[in-house]
């Protein structure tokens, strides 16, 4: 098995943020901050974090944040989504810079973004006035996207702010989309999706909901996932992806089931998509790198324990020494 | 589309910059703020540079008009997974009470070169909910056209389900299950569109009454290719909650021997007939010594209930899971064969 080039992958994230004239950075700029959040954890990870302008970044994170409701856009000047304010939180959260927000309007505003499914008709004006029942059955039905409850929860959570959900309908939409098999569609009878678990079981798992999970069932399904090459799918008779190491291997974290797929061989396929020249990891060996697969084949090799990295938490994709300053205090 | 759109030159030439149209001239454009301290300076080619400043305009001015409409239009082509010009222009669709046909034409010029973007799926959806029932026919042409060039595209089949279930359409989609099995037998997606439609079409009389003739099908599947997983958990599906159903069918006990007497992928159906012996399966002798030919040297003393061997036969045939069947073999429960 060959080894972690770490310097390597540094040196291609630091290029990534640095670039003028890419192509692919005009098509990404609407979600800068999502490549941020990738880039900087990964950094961490591997304990580089460093080797960025903390007050630079910060001071950009906070130029995305949209200043009347508080939530924060995809890049400057870009209305604000659920997605990318989560991202904002937990670079801000890397940094240990949390202090800088106005927590209780963040958190008020976060039910109120885009990234919800909007009932039609309904209009979600952003005021500080009490939910009215309009409101409420919007937000319902707003849940109803497992990525978008997965990110408005795990938001909150950081925050200390869970109590502005309704948890229970949230858990409860969740649990109507588990299947057979153990896993969970998009909707009810939607097919398993190691993406729609992941954000089933991680905001299951901030809300104390997992025993509503069959860890068995699931565990088997997770751990089929592992094809001949080492690496993991996404459903069956799919190819392997390296953003499957994070997807399935969180998943088996958090239901405590990642003893039963083979490890090292997860670990050498993940190495062997590396460009050991340039750095990065691509999606599978010998293809193009990119900063989102850099991130999870970094992070998939932080929960196979490989040595040297940070360990980082399944739940809440941050680097534990950074979740556990925030829930158990420095 | 209107027809006063100048993205093209009518006689096919350049595209004509905005700031050099007639109908945009009461306009100053707004450029991207870059905040205080830029990290990173973009640099965007001319046309989109010129374009997004021009929508920041409108966006800022809430305008709501045809032109506004246009360059919506444009944006997207340019940058078809940006939130904020989609939503935009969903607020000008409703002011100006646009003919929504018109629109779905749209989306359909820019979802085809678009098939996994979440914006444009969530557009779709917003459109086809108000056109209402109607609408039911052209939503499954469309995924249809998406799924004949990837036949698993996660958002196309989420889309398909909503709209059966929302608006309708069930008429033909066993029979499109069947199709998409015969073009790939391996197509999780197809298999797990089957089950979604034998347990909720309101059309077929439900579980119970499609069981029979589905386990037929899917045995016919599974004897063609026996390391097809999706067949094997379809057959699972067909009987949950229905284990004395599941005992009592010989059709399942025969499909495992089948394959086992085979020289390959035995893995699924020793791992069925596993799942058969904990569930109360009394095995036939047949049974019994197929099982015992294919024992590992290593494995259990030869009076270990059948269960045990086959989990050891398992670690030794499945390496890449071994915890797990040696978690299976630990677990077995007491009163087995």
């Amino acid at each position: 098995m060959g080894e972690l080039e770490a310097e390597k992958h540094v040196q291609y994230i630091l290029s990534v943020e640095k670039r003028k004239d890419d192509f692919e950075s005009l098509l990404m700029e609407h979600l800068r901050i999502n490549g941020a959040y990738w880039g900087l954890t990964t950094l961490d990870l591997l304990r580089k974090i460093e080797a960025v302008d903390s007050d630079e970044v910060v001071s950009w994170v906070m130029s995305c944040q949209d200043q009347d409701c508080g939530g924060f856009g995809g890049n400057v000047g870009h209305d604000a989504h659920l997605h990318y304010t989560l991202s904002a939180v937990q670079i801000l959260l890397l940094f240990d810079r949390l202090d800088i927000l106005d927590i209780d309007k963040v958190s008020d505003c976060i039910l109120t973004l885009p990234g919800y499914k909007m009932k039609m008709g309904l209009f979600l004006a952003i005021s500080g006035v009490k939910l009215t029942l309009a409101y409420s059955e919007a937000l319902n039905a707003a849940l109803l996207v497992h990525r978008f409850s997965y990110c408005a929860i795990c938001c909150l959570s950081l925050l200390h702010h869970l109590d502005k959900i309704n948890a229970e309908k949230a858990v409860d939409y969740i649990v109507s989309c588990k299947n057979l098999d153990g896993g969970f569609g998009s909707i009810p009878g939607g097919e398993s999706h190691s993406g729609q678990i992941f954000c089933c079981v991680g905001a299951l798992a901030i809300t104390g909901s997992l025993h509503h999970v069959d860890r068995d069932l699931l565990g088997w399904w997770l751990c089929e996932r592992q094809c001949k090459d080492g690496g993991l799918n996404g459903r069956p008779e799919k190819l392997a992806d390296v953003c499957y190491s994070w997807w399935v291997l969180s998943s088996l974290t958090m239901i405590d089931r990642v003893h039963w797929i083979d490890r090292e061989k997860l670990a050498a396929f993940i190495l062997n998509c590396q460009d050991r020249e340039n750095g990065g990891i691509s999606d599978r060996p010998d293809n193009a790198v990119d900063v989102f697969h850099t991130y999870f084949g970094v992070a998939g090799l932080s929960l196979l324990e490989y040595p040297g990295l940070k360990p980082i938490d399944p739940a809440y994709a941050l680097p534990v020494d950074v979740v556990n300053r925030i829930f158990f205090g420095k | 589309m209107s027809s006063s759109s100048s993205s093209d030159d009518e006689l096919g030439g350049a595209r004509i910059p905005i700031g050099q149209r007639p109908e945009w001239s009461d306009v100053r454009p707004v450029p991207q703020d870059e905040g205080p301290r830029p990290v990173v300076a973009i640099a965007y080619s001319g046309e989109f540079r010129e374009t997004m400043d021009y929508f920041r305009a409108v966006y800022l001015a809430g305008e709501r008009s045809p032109r506004a409409l246009d360059l919506t239009g444009e944006a997207i082509e340019m940058n078809p997974g940006n939130y904020t010009i989609w939503h935009f222009r969903r607020l000008v669709l409703e002011a100006l009470n646009v003919d929504l046909l018109k629109e779905r034409e749209f989306v359909d010029h820019t979802a085809s070169h678009n098939s996994k973007n979440y914006q444009i799926w969530h557009h779709r959806r917003w459109l086809a909910e108000k056109l209402g029932p109607e609408a039911a026919n052209r939503e499954h042409e469309f995924t249809r056209s998406v799924l004949a060039l990837d036949a698993k595209n996660y958002h196309a089949w989420s889309h398909r389900q909503w709209v059966l279930q929302a608006l309708g359409g069930w008429e033909n989609e066993l029979d499109y299950c069947h199709q998409l099995l015969e073009d790939d037998i391996f197509n999780n997606s197809a298999w797990n569109q089957r089950y979604f439609v034998i347990t909720k079409s309101p059309l077929l009389g439900g579980l119970q009454a499609m069981r029979d003739s589905e386990v037929d099908y899917t045995i016919e599947a599974i004897l063609a290719n026996p390391q097809n997983e999706s067949p094997w958990r379809y057959l699972r599906g067909l009987y949950k909650g229905e284990t004395n159903l599941l005992l009592n069918d010989n059709r399942l006990t025969d499909l495992c021997l089948k394959v086992l007497k085979t020289d390959c992928s035995r893995v699924l159906a020793l791992s069925l007939l596993l799942d058969l012996l904990c569930n109360g399966l009394q095995p036939s002798e047949e049974l019994k010594e197929v099982v015992e030919s294919m024992r590992h040297d290593r494995s259990e003393p030869s009076n270990a209930n059948l269960a045990a061997v086959i989990c050891s036969i398992l670690e030794a045939m499945d390496p890449m899971r071994l915890n797990y069947w040696a978690w299976r073999r630990s677990n077995l429960p007491s009163e087995i064969c």
